[in-house]
């Protein structure tokens, strides 16, 4: 494991959800499933997150919103999918008000099917994502760039 | 079960504002706010509770008419009859707090005023 | 003079589960007025009926709201029964009554661990989710989903509990209403959560009929209203006793939240035990022609689901109004003369379900 995998910080966005992916979200906070104690922290700054995690479809006003999040995000990030609806635009797809799923705006890296997306398979997105993670460091290590570099070297979160 | 859900008044456009200063006057609690699409014109519901019983004045509505916001006597009515005027388009004048079609924000003219 | 000035609060603000987002104008500390702006997660639930055929339309309006999801169901369904006529099986209607007394108790407990996240009560908030997990897991075990588990269907419902599973259910809605206890005992009692809630954000019993307040927030003010009474579902063979409180503060509104938990545990263990067989669903024909308003008891109040059939398989129109629709316009009547500090409490204390409202 990479140094940043072994506690990255997550971005929790309701892009347009119903809301059942956002409480399963939360619940995998809770004592049951409790992936603080894996060093996981959900936090509400996406200048110190390493995860974004986003829930339901994109519609025009949470568009720039998505892009604003994303950007402000330091490098190496990745992004979540959470639920079919973030996917691909679920059973909203044909409503007017829906542009579609999170990779309609920005890149999305994991994609956690379900409606709503159980937190077990929350939790085993979020653990496919660390792989992610900790690859993209070592790209930016091998020496593309000063900067990566800069930060690659620097503290998490 | 409860049929007292049901009961629809129809009135005309003279009785409406003196039938929603009544409704206040006898305490009726504000309970929804509907269009419905009729032809070229709408349908407009507007329903009111007292305890268990719930009433609902049924308005037609021509493609030339307007409706007077409700808002100056139940002010409670502002976001139904702001969504009301953006999603179908229904001429709601004088609205307390008036949204200018800009309360969801939609892309989409009037969504619900057209078929498909 | 007070210095007067505006803030913007939400739509991601930390404290705030749900996107709201309010214009706040404020003289000094008190806030004089809130104007709030939604729109953030509305998708057009409502026209997708023009699209898809009134029978597939149910999966839809259980993803009106996660929280809500087998009331939203329900309630479109049986509209849809009165329509066409369509007498329910006794067993569907209880299975249907045991589920939504279940989402109940998943909601209320949701609300109350907010609420004590945002007063800070960490370990309450916890114990709170802690319990809220043993009805989930009992959603798994009967439906098998945890949050949105369609089981509502027009005519019935599709999924049947066996008797062994039913058993298992009353032990652990036993179970958990002597672990709700100390949490009862602890909301209620405890000097923090007294000093921070009593006469906080007051809706006398004027206002809130005024105002158009439904559901808890109603009876906290004291006004007796509760739609299970008119006895839709199997409410009628049942026990429902509306829960009001006088003082209409948010130590009401958390009071009245406490109490319905309590009585929907009851009210699932005398389901279960009132429970009829027989068939869970009748077959369906046909296209629905007609309208009808269809009331019922949300966790968070009353909701109308209105349906306009006109006889093909795709509905004219289809309405819901949702209880916090009409719980914005009391919120913002409470925060007028608030401080700004108490914005985020007292927002909590409607329980919003902005999901809900905007479709």
């Amino acid at each position: 494991m990479g140094t940043m995998s072994k506690s990255p910080w997550l971005l929790h966005y309701d892009a347009s959800s119903c809301n059942g992916c956002d409480i399963e979200v939360l619940d995998c906070l809770m004592p049951k499933y409790d992936i603080e104690r894996f060093g996981i922290i959900n936090t509400g700054d996406p200048f110190q997150a390493d995860i974004l995690l986003i829930t339901g479809g994109i519609n025009s006003q949470t568009e720039p919103v998505v892009k604003q999040l994303y950007s402000q995000m330091p490098e190496p990030k990745v992004v979540v999918a959470v639920g079919i609806c973030a996917c691909t635009g679920g059973v909203f797809k044909e409503c007017y008000n829906i542009k579609g799923g999170v990779d309609t705006v920005i890149p999305v890296d994991v994609y956690v099917p379900g409606c709503a997306a159980r937190p077990e398979s929350i939790i085993d997105g979020v653990v496919k994502a660390l792989a992610i993670l900790d690859q993209k460091q070592k790209d930016a290590k091998s020496g593309k760039t000063a900067e990566a570099d800069d930060e690659a070297g620097g503290t998490n979160g | 079960m409860d049929n007292t859900a049901n009961e629809i008044r129809e009135i005309t456009m003279a009785e409406f504002f003196p039938t929603i200063v009544q409704m206040k006057l006898e305490k009726w609690r504000l309970v929804q706010i509907c269009a419905v699409r009729a032809g070229e014109g709408y349908e407009l519901s507007y329903s009111f509770a007292q305890r268990y019983h719930m009433v609902t004045l049924r308005l037609h509505l021509s493609a030339e008419e307007k409706v007077t916001s409700i808002t100056q006597v139940y002010p409670c009515a502002f976001l139904q009859e702001n969504e009301m005027a953006e999603l179908f388009g229904v001429p709601v004048e004088h609205i307390d707090l008036d949204y200018k079609d800009k309360l969801y924000r939609i892309d989409r003219e009037h969504p619900f005023k057209e078929k498909g | 003079m007070a210095k007067r000035s505006i803030i913007p609060f939400g739509p991601q603000h930390p404290v705030l589960p749900e996107p709201i987002h309010l214009d706040l104008v404020l003289e000094d500390e008190t806030v004089v007025e809130a104007i709030p702006s939604i729109g953030f997660i509305h998708r057009g639930l409502e026209k997708l009926v023009e699209k898809k055929d009134f029978k597939q339309y149910v999966y839809i309006a259980e993803r009106v709201c996660g929280i809500c999801s087998c009331g939203h169901g329900m309630g479109y369904c049986e509209s849809v029964e009165h329509i066409m006529g369509i007498e329910v099986p006794r067993r569907a209607d209880y299975l249907r009554t045991i589920w939504m007394e279940m989402s109940r108790v998943h909601s209320h407990l949701l609300w109350l661990g907010l609420l004590a996240d945002a007063l800070g009560f960490e370990s309450l908030f916890m114990e709170a989710w802690r319990l809220r997990e043993r009805i989930l897991d009992m959603f798994d075990a009967t439906t098998g989903g945890r949050i949105i588990f369609s089981v509502n269907t027009i005519g019935g419902v599709l999924k049947d509990i066996d008797d062994s599973m039913l058993k298992t259910l009353k032990e652990t809605v036993r179970d958990m209403r002597h672990e709700f206890k100390p949490i009862v005992d602890t909301f209620l009692h405890d000097y923090t959560i007294q000093s921070r809630l009593c006469g906080l954000g007051v809706l006398s019993r004027e206002d809130a009929i005024l105002n158009g307040a439904v559901g808890p927030m109603l009876r906290a003010s004291g006004e007796a209203i509760d739609l299970r009474t008119l006895g839709y579902a199997a409410y009628n063979d049942l026990m429902v006793m509306p829960i009001t409180a006088q003082d209409g503060d948010a130590y009401a509104r958390c009071e009245v939240r406490l109490k319905e938990t309590i009585m929907s545990l009851r009210m699932i263990e005398e389901a279960i035990e009132k429970i009829p067989s027989g068939d869970i669903a009748v077959p369906v024909k046909g296209n629905p022609n007609g309208e009808y308003f269809m009331r019922i008891e949300q966790p968070r109040g009353e909701a109308i689901y209105y349906v306009k059939a006109n006889g093909t398989k795709n509905l004219e129109r289809f309405r819901l109004r949702t209880p916090t629709t009409s719980n914005i316009s009391p919120m913002l009547r409470l925060l007028k003369g608030c401080q700004l500090a108490d914005v985020p409490l007292l927002v909590l204390t409607i329980d919003p379900c902005i999901s809900c409202t905007e479709r």
